[in-house]
């Protein structure tokens, strides 16, 4: 396990399989509430590169911060932590949660992610494209961490607007070709979105992976 | 629960230790406060400032972003002098309370709810600046039964940030603000506030706050920075910053003025500075509720209640009256 620094927090990056000469190298971010694989999985075998995964802030082996303060854009921040570790013509694939921070960031870092594979899982709806009645998070400090409870309260009610999410996805799209390849079958609206813009591809785990492994040079 | 079944620890000012530059720098009116506390939330320690006799009937006191709870030594004392106990908190990475690892806006929001959860259940007349003032806007929707009345102080949504930038204008300023913020990011953990004289801080702070004396910045340093062996810092946290992005709208804070279910005043002065929200008169009133009303201050800017502290305690205490 790597240990790398996210703001304050000490984020846990775990090597899944090692780096290849001239592959491209494929990330993995999990769904909310989850961590990251322990070995390499089999789904992600058709992949020719070297294969990372993260844990996310009060998630795994990375640190649970005091009084929470969640948010998928604080998260960005995790990716781009790893990122700075494992270099450019990084792929993302995210499931559930990870799919959001993985459109997010394949937009804030469009110059570094050359695409993101976005997949079914845990938190990927989040809170709906608008804000509902608040609440204040409440959570049983005693529970058993990881992971934090905090996350799974406030990452679960994040407000994802289709507008917002389309920005992200244009900025992916301007510095990158078909950065994204959709394989999840849900689809929340920010997501729905995601898939009507130019440089979204509806296709599956299998055809993603081989399509992005791809290095340059075989284009 | 947060904020509960967590021994408040209360310190008398007078157990603790100045230095001697602080106790040469003193302001007309200004008090310290007669209490101090911690509230934990989740591990995290808000300290929590009081003025006035313990036993009086609790008064929440809001402090704007950048601020910081004794920003009020002036202007608390004159609520307290009245029979209030005026209860003040840093916000998280603010002022004497702990700086986190994470901050967000339902964060700060969670935090008030746990100083009121400290303080009292029972409903409590709020008064809040700036960005405390948007905050408590949201606790009158999350726990309304907990408000009896509202004093905001340049904190509502402005009609003219209701203005939503779009397309592509938007992109591309989302863009910047998210380099910016992860280039400010990934040197988080290295950062300190630059170190200077107390006259130094007090000069920087002008450039934010250009209508206040700088006698008073300069006692605002003594209560807001520490003294290092290389000079004063201010405390607050050096990973906050302005700016920023997320996915927001101004038009849903405005949305929810017409929802305020207490007596609502506001409070502006109408010279513009930039921790302003640059509302003009009439703006505003068309989103408030019906028993609502706004007051303005010709001559005072986004800080009336420093600028203006007798004339403000006045109005807050026949409102409450």
């Amino acid at each position: 396990m790597i240990s790398l620094l996210s703001g304050r927090v000490t984020l846990a990056l775990h090597e899944l399989r090692g780096a290849t000469n001239g592959a491209r190298p494929l990330l993995h971010l999990h769904g909310l509430g989850l961590q990251s694989p322990a070995s390499m999985p089999k789904e992600l075998e058709a992949w020719t590169g070297p294969v990372y995964a993260i844990d996310f802030t009060g998630h795994g082996s990375s640190t649970i911060p005091r009084g929470g303060g969640y948010t998928p854009e604080t998260l960005i921040g995790d990716v781009d932590a790893a990122i700075e570790h494992i270099g450019s013509d990084v792929t993302l694939i995210g499931r559930g949660l990870g799919a959001y921070v993985a459109l997010l960031t394949a937009g804030a870092r469009a110059d570094a992610v050359k695409g993101a594979i976005l997949c079914d899982g845990p938190g990927i709806g989040g809170g709906g494209p608008v804000p509902g009645t608040p609440t204040v998070v409440r959570v049983d400090e005693h529970a058993p961490v990881p992971p934090d409870p905090y996350a799974l309260a406030e990452l679960s009610k994040d407000v994802r607007p289709a507008d917002y999410a389309v920005d992200f996805a244009r900025l992916a799209a301007n510095a990158n070709r078909n950065p994204f390849a959709i394989v999840a079958r849900a689809r929340p609206p920010w997501l729905e979105a995601v898939a009507d813009e130019v440089g979204a591809v509806p296709t599956t785990l299998a055809d993603a992976l081989r399509t992005f492994s791809r290095s340059p040079g075989d284009h | 629960m947060v904020g509960a079944g967590v021994p408040a620890e209360t310190l008398r000012l007078s157990a603790m230790t100045q230095t001697a530059e602080q106790d040469q720098v003193t302001f007309p009116g200004a008090r310290a406060p007669d209490r101090q506390h911690w509230v934990d939330v989740g591990g995290l320690r808000l300290r929590v400032h009081e003025w006035g006799d313990e036993a009086g009937r609790p008064l929440m006191l809001a402090h704007g972003g950048f601020d910081f709870a004794r920003t009020y030594d002036v202007f608390a004392p004159l609520l307290a002098d009245a029979g209030w106990r005026v209860v003040s908190w840093d916000h998280r990475g603010h002022g004497d309370s702990e700086h986190a690892e994470l901050y967000s806006w339902d964060a700060d929001v969670r935090d008030a709810l746990a100083v009121f959860d400290a303080t009292t259940y029972e409903p409590v007349p709020v008064v809040a600046h700036s960005k405390g003032g948007n905050m408590l806007l949201q606790l009158c929707e999350i726990a309304p039964h907990r408000l009896w009345r509202f004093v905001n102080i340049d904190g509502m949504p402005s009609p003219m940030r209701h203005m939503e930038i779009m397309g592509h204008e938007r992109t591309r300023m989302m863009e910047m603000a998210m380099r910016d913020w992860l280039t400010h990011r990934r040197k988080i953990a290295d950062l300190t506030r630059k170190p200077g004289t107390l006259d130094e801080l007090a000069k920087r702070r002008g450039r934010m706050n250009p209508r206040l004396s700088h006698e008073w910045l300069r006692y605002l340093v003594t209560v807001g920075a520490r003294q290092d062996e290389d000079g004063w810092r201010w405390k607050i946290d050096p990973a906050l910053r302005f700016g920023g992005f997320g996915p927001w709208r101004h038009s849903w804070s405005l949305g929810t003025l017409q929802a305020v279910p207490v007596p609502l005043l506001g409070i502006l002065g109408l010279q513009h500075e930039e921790m302003g929200w640059g509302t003009e008169p009439g703006q505003l009133e068309p989103f408030l509720p019906p028993d609502a009303r706004v007051e303005y201050f010709e001559d005072a800017g986004h800080f009336v209640h420093i600028e203006k502290p007798r004339e403000v305690a006045d109005l807050i205490l026949d409102f409450l009256s």
